[in-house]
């Protein structure tokens, strides 16, 4: 009877699986719910693993079970079976409500839920991007839905509705805990650091010594990786300083790679990068390049979106060729394999020019929690 | 309202939602793993469930260097080594060196326990899958003396996360899981009358409105906990300070804010906009 909402569950993206579904149902036999409150809280106590997925399991549910409301028998129905759900099977019940068995009763519900699509497809759209989601806070008490016990707490769907762990999303953007905790994966250790006693080895030698304790040494473990960050601070990144600022932070805190660097460049790469934010200390951007190894990994933080020709021209310096901005990005790809774009844009706005131009030298992700992790998977696997 | 098995204790205000997920927990026989904000109550919450249940509390910190096998148990192989090389004892029987962790400790306990495995996410990635089959059939094995552990009382376990790291899917799967929203008004004050009965209801009304504003200043680092604002009325009636004190300026700010960069920041919105702190 339930089983509507594993769907919607995995509609909404949740991948709730047979094992959890079961404990769920093993937690209904064994009475925990008795009304539409506890299915709420027991559902999402057993289902979702994660705050971030609350909002998820808050869309699916209201969309599960507001459906009921349009039928108040239904929902009569619905809670004296989480009542007692025994005397409900044997079928006695139904009638009261008006149904001649649990089959027509369930066929009810899957038409309330029926409806609810053909709505859903009519326009007004469950899942809300931008606010357009009849969830929200504007009309969902025109539609009248009552749902639960009366006066006192709010029921279910009530709490459903309100959606208030919207802010727990993955898909929202970063903060510098969440930036310093990405590079943190970044690690990868390797023996070179100071000597430590090898017990296990200590034990083999001391063995093999006849008891003669020998001593054995080996390097604890230090990580062994090298990361350079570039930031755009352009002008078009204005919107983004908030963020930007957060990732210096980030930076800043970031301990335990073998080397890591920050730059700032305006727009694209030319012939010097900022080694602060404010504009200060300039380095050339070649000297750069020749410091880094093939084995560093490289994160470009910025919009890459740049008229054209701020792009694709090749700047004349002191009366000689220069690359363009688009060769010199060229130019660290080539040096340095491991390398990614993260955009601070929403993936909509990258439809422009020097957008893909920039997503074809570097693998390019949205600056989201999400496309962090993606980012650093990228980056931690073999080049 | 269902019968429920823990609903908090007098000196712990759990909501509905917590309540459920406890006794979800209790009744599937599945971790409990408790995430939210620090100073959400989350340890506190074990000893509350302990309590509660009439238990007793085992708890495991666990630290970043903290491998699954040490809360089962550990050998101590040097202590071995140094007596058969200097101590006069029978080293054969090799059970003396071996020594139960938390977890082997609840496994092997005479009675029911609870145990509290705590900020779980500090150790490396692979430590929760390293406690799945332990957790999930609650019995080890001991190779060192061919010898398998078995539950004699299933015990129940939480565990805590601040997630900084994310925990593996497997083992979230086998989790029931809750995030532990920071209080609202209302249950903050229950949960500030529970610490301190006579606070002075104005002192509490001026200290709260200041707690909330401050926790809502755009940029702070570290939101101000319940704890501190326990400690901060603690501190506030100790001095006998009163409401308007309070109101005028913000005495003893330094149990509220701890991070050097707040208190900049605090300091930037004070000479910018008069910001009370």
């Amino acid at each position: 009877m339930f089983e509507p909402l594993l769907w919607n569950l995995r509609d909404q993206g949740l991948s709730v699986g047979l094992g959890e579904w079961r404990a769920f149902l093993n937690a209904m036999e064994q009475g925990l719910a008795t009304n539409v409150d506890d299915l709420y809280r027991l559902g999402r106590a057993i289902l979702v693993h994660s705050e971030a997925h609350y909002d998820l399991y808050d869309l699916a549910f209201a969309r599960t079970f507001a459906g009921l409301t349009t039928d108040p028998r239904l929902l009569k129905a619905l809670e004296e079976f989480l009542e007692n759900p025994e005397k409900f099977e044997e079928g006695r019940e139904f009638g009261k409500h008006g149904f001649a068995s649990m089959e027509e009763m369930l066929e009810a519900f899957m038409k309330t839920l029926d409806q609810q699509d053909e709505r859903h497809s009519g326009g007004n759209r469950w899942v809300g991007t931008g606010g357009t989601s009849p969830w929200g806070t504007g009309g969902r008490a025109n539609q009248g839905i009552q749902l639960g016990p009366q006066g006192g707490g709010k029921s279910g769907v009530r709490l459903a509705e309100d959606r208030l762990w919207e802010n727990y999303r993955t898909d929202r953007v970063l903060d510098v805990r969440d930036f310093a905790i990405a590079l943190k994966a970044l690690r990868q250790l390797a023996r070179e650091g100071e000597e430590i006693l090898d017990i296990d080895e200590t034990i083999d030698a001391t063995a093999n010594n006849d008891g003669e304790i020998d001593l054995v040494f080996k390097k604890a473990r230090t990580n062994r990786v090298r990361v350079a960050l570039f930031m755009d601070s352009g002008g078009s990144m204005y919107p983004h300083t908030e963020l930007v600022s957060r990732l210096f932070t980030a930076t800043k805190q970031a301990k335990g790679f073998k080397t890591f660097d920050s730059y700032y460049f305006h727009n694209c790469i030319y012939q010097h990068v900022w080694t602060d934010y404010e504009g200060g200390e300039r380095k050339e951007s070649g000297k750069v390049l020749e410091q880094l190894t093939a084995d560093h990994r490289l994160i470009f933080v910025g919009d890459a979106s740049m008229a054209p020709w701020e792009l694709f021209t090749k700047s004349a310096a002191l009366g000689l060729p220069a690359p363009s901005g688009l060769d010199r990005l060229g130019m660290f790809s080539k040096k340095c394999p491991a390398a990614v774009w993260l955009n601070p844009d929403a993936e909509k706005l990258w439809d422009h020019p020097t957008v893909s131009a920039i997503g074809r030298v570097f693998p390019m992700y949205p600056l989201t929690i999400d496309g962090l992790k993606r980012a650093i998977k990228h980056l931690r696997a073999p080049h | 309202m269902s019968f429920r098995r823990f609903q908090g204790t007098p000196t712990y205000v759990a909501d509905e939602g917590l309540m459920a997920s406890v006794d979800a927990s209790l009744a599937l026989e599945r971790p409990l793993l408790v995430k939210g904000e620090p100073g959400t109550g989350k340890t506190m919450l074990a000893r509350a469930v302990a309590e509660s249940l009439d238990r007793p509390l085992l708890t495991w910190h666990v630290k970043s260097t903290t491998k699954a096998v040490e809360g089962l148990y550990t050998y101590d192989v040097v202590q071995r080594l140094n007596d058969s090389r200097f101590g006069g004892k029978d080293i054969s029987n090799v059970r003396q060196y071996i020594h139960h962790g938390p977890l082997g400790k609840a496994l092997t306990a005479e009675q029911p326990v609870v145990l509290l495995i705590d900020e779980v996410d500090k150790a490396d990635l692979e430590f929760p899958n390293d406690l799945l089959r332990e957790l999930d059939e609650m019995t080890f094995f001991i190779p060192e003396l061919d010898e398998t552990v078995k539950a004699k009382h299933r015990p129940m376990v939480i565990i805590t996360s601040n997630a900084e790291k994310d925990l593996p899917d497997a083992f979230l799967r086998r989790c029931v899981f809750h995030y532990i929203e920071f209080p609202d008004r209302d249950r903050l004050r229950r949960i500030v009358h529970v610490h301190h009965p006579d606070v002075d209801k104005k002192l509490l009304d001026v200290a709260m409105e200041r707690f909330y504003k401050l926790r809502g200043v755009e940029g702070i680092r570290k939101k101000p906990s319940t704890s501190e604002l326990i400690d901060w009325l603690l501190v506030l009636s100790r001095a006998g300070l009163k409401a308007e004190d309070v109101d005028a300026r913000v005495p003893f700010a330094g149990v509220l804010v701890k991070q050097e960069q707040d208190k900049d920041l605090l300091e930037r919105l004070k000479q910018r906009m008069g910001f009370k702190f």
